[in-house]
């Protein structure tokens, strides 16, 4: 059995208010085979943040903005284990789920809504608006919002 | 059968999913240190597996037992050594009963009940009931003002009675008996001291160091009285002690009463519940008492394989591994532990570990400066630091525990070994490796710029006990590890002497309690169907990982290790590997890569110039730069160009983002060098031609010069090859990073040949037995250069076979800048997706 015919998406909290007052804009991203399993593909998109699209074992998609909350470093090109990455520059460890360092790291970098249709991956782009924390280049990013997982 | 099921529940195999439905019930019994250390560890492996009961016959919450001397000393408050307020019960929850004491336990129908009349079930049972002082049976006992010194209750009745009265006698003479008069007498009291041993802590110190501290205390004011045996305490018509009479007749004014003569086992409830006890409760490797799976103890009150712990760092993992257990990992073996000891009396540094005593088949080195006030002894037994006992300097306690936990042999650095860590080449650190000296503004950690003030702070305020403590919060020691060493000695110094030691055996990582050299072999031993483990999940699912997916610490080891094992035939897992070996360029802080291209021995020629400066045009490459291992370095490379740069290039890879084989730097030589006595370059190139493409436990570096004048530093790589005019010298084990070592001798051949074979053989008994990012100077210094002497020099034939493996680890090989498909280089990374 595949799971390319499931449709997943990320929870939303960060943005649960933008999500209500705006209409979602799936944009097809690639197929899930186009990541590597335990892996990552970086999108670009020009005036923006570029995004991490992550693949865990058992084929659930994650998305983030490409920047660890410490120094901004390209999560993509970290290592995926559970439902975590390391940071490729100082191996801090981020909640694909949440975004958030894991304790007693802290911060947290802004989710992208993400779901698969039929193994086709689809970004959510309603909530890059240009001016967001997600499409704010300088760096590093601070801790915007508290979850658990993101120790004050 | 409820006992059998049990039994299954926590048997070996582990539960990928936790079972849905009511929780089960975990009720601890005890409020403790090391009690409270097991529920944190359950909580982080488990959270949602239990709920938890605790029972506190103290009102207050888990406090930090160590630091009541200086609380007595009027150096903290009760408040500040608070380690988890009820504020931490509430919010994991947890139900709590303070001041109610458990008084049995029915263990048919698993009921505690407690003094206040409740009833708690339970499905597990820990027993965390910490230890009784000793209170000597002599006449006058129960006097008012006669106390143990055991709790915050005690700490208070003597801070209180310093107020109101004059005299105190602390009977006992050991580590808690003279944190005791110390306080006391900071407290204003005339304190004096009855010991029944000739010499004070004569289970921490030898006579000569027990002899300098009594002068030492006695300087201060304390009065001492040692081989003395009390007889009976006399009290007032008040019934408040007011004397305490020795045999011989002397009497003693007392208004208060210490006894600190030790401590045994509080088994009262075990007991009752019909539990087996000796000294204490008796557990198994897995801290389950063997009377009653069901039940678990840790701590003071436990008997494990004959012994009882009084000091944090054994109860510390004792309470690790009983929750894994709990936590249904059912993998943690607790198999004892080394103790150290230092005294928590400011101003008086005294250490000691092991058997510090010695005797006829050990070998002692001592330093004696008696008006100095300094002594160390160390002793010695079959080339091995076995015991230490230091005296008013003792900076290099913990390295000396160090040296003892790992039973390093220490034949190569004996000479030195009285003087001290900081006499062992550091030069990181050199001229501040006393922890001790430094100011609170000095920084510690250059790596992660931790001052020694913020580490202190840390320390006190979050509870911290061990180093992997320290560096999860403060990060100090995090990076490099070149302070590893200071940032003990301040944990020393800071949480009191009996911090939580590193464990003797290194866990490869959180998600096992293997250590690598068990998984080395792991995987070097074919499975008893004859098959090989040749997947990193392979490995996973037969060492029982526990978390199937790993960790970024343990996947690129294990990858490495099965690469190395298993040449051409193990799977190589590209997700398993750092980014740098994946995109086969070196990651920068900004997100861009760098560029090295292969030059062999360092020697270029116009050709490759030129096209290495096509491609900085062509790709507008900010910066070039000429490396330290004789390359040069294109800086800013867009990971999308990195395909064709390599492709334009047309120069084998440098692998300078690899834990491989990165360069053989060379001198010119005799082809040029009026110098010169041998040709360098050409060495250094058929070294670098025989060796690239070869992957090791951490990266590796190479050096030719052509004469003892040594221009290309062949004194501090990993091999360095030295010509003199019979011939080439080869040292190993050099380094030039973060702790400079000079690299050894190791033989002197005659022919081009033969220093291939023996630097090969060298790197290739360093690829089979060296742990993951581990340097050559460190797994010299871990297994002794004995044994490569022996390895590679004096068993020829064993050299050879080790050539010959290398040789064919690296023989097929492929270059992933010029075959990316053989070498198994995921291309698609290297192409942008937009949207």
């Amino acid at each position: 059995m595949t799971r390319t015919d499931m449709l997943t998406q990320s929870h939303l909290p960060m943005q649960a208010e933008q999500a209500e007052s705006a209409t979602p804009q799936w944009q097809l991203v690639c197929h899930i085979e186009e990541i590597p399993r335990l892996g990552a593909r970086r999108v670009e998109r020009a005036g923006f943040a570029p995004v991490a699209v992550f693949r865990t074992a058992d084929d659930a998609v994650f998305a983030l903005i490409d920047r660890c909350p410490h120094k901004g470093g390209p999560l993509s090109q970290g290592i995926v284990f559970g439902k975590r990455v390391a940071c490729p520059l100082h191996n801090w460890s981020i909640g694909l789920e949440d975004g958030c360092a894991a304790a007693p790291d802290s911060g947290c970098t802004p989710r992208v809504a993400v779901r698969q249709v039929q193994g086709m991956v689809q970004l959510d782009l309603a909530h890059f608006e240009p001016g967001s924390a997600a499409a704010d280049a300088s760096l590093p990013i601070a801790c915007s919002h508290d979850e658990p997982g993101s120790s004050a | 059968m409820d006992t059998l099921r049990s039994l299954d529940a926590v048997g070996p195999a582990p539960l990928p999913e936790l079972p849905q439905g009511p929780r089960q019930r975990l009720v601890m019994v005890g409020n403790g240190m090391a009690g409270v250390r097991t529920i944190e560890e359950i909580l982080r492996l488990a959270p949602e597996l239990y709920d938890i009961t605790v029972f506190g016959a103290e009102p207050h919450p888990n406090y930090n037992r160590i630091l009541l001397s200086p609380v007595l000393a009027g150096e903290q408050t009760v408040d500040q050594i608070i380690l988890n307020p009820r504020s931490w019960y509430e919010e994991n929850g947890i139900t709590l009963h303070l001041g109610n004491k458990v008084v049995a336990v029915d263990r048919t129908r698993r009921l505690v009940h407690a003094a206040d009349g409740t009833q708690t079930p339970y499905d597990r049972l820990l027993l965390a009931t910490g230890s009784h002082p000793v209170m000597l049976p002599v006449p006058g006992k129960d006097l008012e003002g006669v106390i143990a010194y055991r709790d915050i209750h005690d700490t208070q009745t003597m801070i209180e009675a310093a107020s109101r009265y004059q005299h105190a006698v602390v009977i006992g003479g050991g580590l808690l008996g003279l944190e005791a008069a110390n306080g006391l007498m900071l407290r204003g009291m005339q304190v004096s001291v009855v010991h029944l041993m000739p010499t004070l802590m004569e289970r921490q110190l030898d006579t000569t160091a027990g002899g300098m501290l009594q002068s030492a205390l006695e300087a201060r004011g304390l009065r001492f009285f040692t081989g003395a045996k009390t007889q009976a305490l006399l009290g007032n018509q008040q019934g408040r002690v007011r004397a305490v009479q020795l045999a011989d007749g002397t009497e003693l004014p007392a208004d208060l009463v210490v006894m600190a003569v030790g401590i045994r086992a509080n088994t009262d409830l075990a007991q009752s519940m019909g539990l087996h006890c000796t000294r204490g409760i008796v557990v198994s490797d897995t801290l389950q008492t063997i009377t009653d799976p069901r039940i678990y103890a840790v701590g003071e009150c436990v008997s494990h394989r004959g012994t009882t712990y009084g000091l944090v760092a054994p109860l510390f993992e004792q309470g690790k591994v009983c929750a894994t257990q709990l936590a249904r990992m059912g993998i943690g073996r607790y198999e004892g532990s080394e103790v150290s000891t230092k005294l928590k009396v400011t101003g008086i540094d005294l250490f000691s570990a092991g058997d510090f005593v010695g005797g006829k088949d050990s070998e002692e080195i001592i330093l004696s400066d008696p008006v100095g006030g300094v002594y160390k002894k160390l002793v010695i037994r079959d080339d091995r630091l076995v015991g230490a006992c230091l005296y008013g300097d003792t900076v290099d306690g913990a390295w000396y525990f160090g040296l003892l936990r790992e039973r390093r042999k220490i034949g190569d650095i004996r000479d030195q070994l009285m003087f001290g860590q900081s006499h062992i080449g550091d030069t990181g650190h050199e001229g501040k490796s006393r922890a001790q000296a430094m100011a609170d503004t000095d920084e510690v950690c250059g790596c992660n710029g931790v001052s020694k003030g913020r580490i202190c702070k840390a320390i006190k305020e979050q509870g911290l006990f061990t180093l992997e403590d320290v560096r999860r919060h403060t990060k100090a020691s995090a990076s490099c590890g070149s302070c590893t060493g200071l940032v003990e000695q301040i944990l020393m110094f800071t949480a009191g002497g009996d911090y939580s030691a590193t464990p003797r055996k290194k866990a490869l990582c959180g998600c096992t309690d293997l250590g690598h050299e068990e998984v080395r072999a792991a995987i070097r031993t074919p499975q008893a169907d004859g098959s090989r483990l040749l997947s990193v999940p392979a490995v996973y699912q037969a060492l029982a990982w526990r978390s199937p997916t790993g960790c970024a610490s343990c996947r690129p080891a294990i990858n490495y290790y099965l690469l190395s094992t298993w040449p051409r035939e193990a799977i190589d897992d590209p997700q398993s590997r750092f980014i740098n070996e994946r995109a086969h360029a070196n990651i920068q802080k900004n997100g861009t890569y760098s560029v090295i291209p292969r030059m062999w021995g360092g020697e270029t020629n116009a050709s490759e110039l030129r096209r290495i400066a096509d491609v900085v045009d062509k790709y507008a490459i900010p910066t070039v730069k000429v490396t330290g291992g004789q390359r040069i370095d294109l800086l800013g490379v867009k990971k999308a160009d990195l395909p064709r740069v390599w492709a334009d290039l047309g120069m084998a890879s440098g692998h300078a983002y690899a834990k491989a084989l990165r360069t053989v730097k060379t001198c010119v030589g005799s082809e040029w060098c009026r110098f010169g006595t041998q040709d360098s370059t050409r060495m250094g190139q058929e070294l670098e031609r025989a060796l690239w493409r070869m992957y090791a436990p951490h990266k590796v570096k190479l050096a030719v010069s052509g004469c003892p004048r040594n221009c290309a530093e062949s004194g501090i790589k990993d091999v360095g090859v030295i010509g003199v005019d019979s011939g080439w010298e080869i040292y190993i084990a050099g380094n030039g990073g973060i702790k400079t070592e000079v690299a050894q001798f190791l033989v002197k051949v005659a022919t081009h040949e033969l220093v291939l074979e023996y630097a090969g053989a060298f790197l290739q008994l360093y690829r089979e037995e060296g742990w993951y990012l581990e340097r050559t100077v460190h797994y010299v210094a871990r297994v002794g250069i004995e044994r490569v002497r022996m390895q590679v020099v004096e068993d020829s034939a064993n050299r050879r076979a080790l050539w010959e493996r290398l040789q064919f680890a690296v023989d097929q090989e492929p270059d992933p800048w010029h075959e990316p498909a053989r070498a198994g280089v995921d291309l698609r990374q290297f192409v942008p997706v937009s949207i």
